[in-house]
């Protein structure tokens, strides 16, 4: 069944549970033991308080025991779709070529456009494609590092699915949450979707040389930001142009382990 | 539409503790959902009658527990009731504060048959 909208529709990532409930054998009950109407039925009460997303949660700790183990600062971007956060990556992954060592998985409920654009840097990259699922989570995580194999205190960036709402509520195992938003979208976003705002660690404003044709506030949905989190970090640039750029990559930098100290 | 995800999420722990206690299906089962836990009324309960088709949670009775969003301010320890996220300290006006209550996501309980 697709995480969605229940559909049966078949795709590549199906989160399906069809245990059928096996009717119980009157015949071969009737030859040992007749059920009379005096016996109550078994009925067991388990007080569980267990979250709902344990499983999810568990794995998640598991990647970030993973990443911590070999020094890999794994990254979770997440935004609206056509925020930049494709072009943010490319330009990255291709400014700092030689300086640090990235990989990426990236997420889209189809194509693998994306991935094909991060492969031309050079950069191994696993595309996972949801199908019609809204949101990545910690199993996938698991299984796509399995498959690029990260390097010892390199970058690991999950590109999420452009959603600034389904996403916010799965642990990946990343280290930090990064958040983007472009001037071309409500200054408003902080408050319209505050769940992501809250639970992400740096902000990105996105295509700043656009500002002089937009009504984009920077401070005001800066304002709004920190209303809803206090301790996001902000930092605005210009994928396409490269304003910001500098701060944006001295912010990885800083938060990846020294390799040549390391040797 | 996460709500999809977390009803799955459900599933396969009421299936893990029928198999584990022998049992045919679910009776009833105890949700916790807070108020600030990201998680719609409408949605869950569409995708609830999606998911449990066919599992043993078809013919569970449902009981959600709802609980109200409380935090404190970080700035003058004041604790208030919150309906989202960016509410500030109705004492100081600070937006710093931690909430308290309101994020749970929890099967508090299950009984089987």
């Amino acid at each position: 069944m697709c995480a969605t909208c229940g559909c049966d529709h078949e795709s590549s990532v199906l989160i399906r549970k069809v245990e059928s409930i096996k009717p119980v054998d009157l015949q071969g009950l009737q030859l040992t033991k007749l059920p009379t109407a005096a016996e109550p039925p078994r009925r067991i009460q388990l007080d569980l308080e267990q979250d709902i997303l344990l499983k999810n949660n568990l794995k998640a700790e598991r990647n970030r025991g993973y990443f911590m183990a070999k020094d890999i600062l794994a990254l979770n971007l997440v935004s609206s779709p056509g925020s930049g956060k494709t072009s943010l990556l490319e330009r990255t992954l291709s400014d700092l070529k030689g300086e640090l060592t990235f990989s990426v998985v990236e997420g889209d409920q189809q194509t693998t456009n994306d991935a094909d654009r991060i492969a031309a840097t050079g950069a191994p990259v696993v595309q996972i494609n949801t199908g019609k699922g809204c949101h990545l989570d910690a199993d996938m995580i698991e299984d796509a590092v399995q498959k690029i194999r990260p390097e010892n205190n390199s970058v690991v960036i999950i590109e999420n699915i452009g959603n600034l709402v389904c996403p916010a509520m799965f642990d990946l195992g990343e280290q930090s949450r990064v958040v983007i938003i472009s001037v071309t979208e409500g200054d408003d976003k902080p408050l319209k979707y505050p769940d992501m705002f809250q639970s992400s660690d740096l902000c990105i404003i996105n295509k700043i040389d656009l500002l002089p044709y937009v009504n984009f506030d920077c401070e005001k949905a800066k304002t709004y930001a920190r209303q809803v989190n206090p301790k996001l970090e902000f930092i605005e640039l210009s994928a396409t142009r490269g304003q910001g750029l500098e701060q944006w990559y001295h912010w990885l930098k800083s938060r990846v382990h020294e390799p040549a100290l390391l040797k | 539409m996460h709500e999809l995800s977390i009803v799955m999420s459900i599933v396969d722990t009421a299936t893990e503790k029928v198999q584990e206690h022998h049992a045919t299906s679910v009776e009833s089962i105890d949700l916790v959902i807070g108020a600030l836990a990201g998680v719609d009324d409408h949605a869950l309960e569409f995708s609830w009658e999606a998911g449990v088709r066919d599992t043993v949670l078809q013919h569970a009775r449902r009981n959600i527990i709802r609980m109200p969003g409380k935090a404190k301010c970080s700035n003058c320890d004041a604790e208030f009731e919150i309906k989202e996220i960016f509410d500030p300290c109705p004492a100081c006006g600070d937006h710093l504060i931690q909430v308290i209550q309101g994020k749970e996501l929890q099967i508090k309980s299950i009984t089987l048959n």
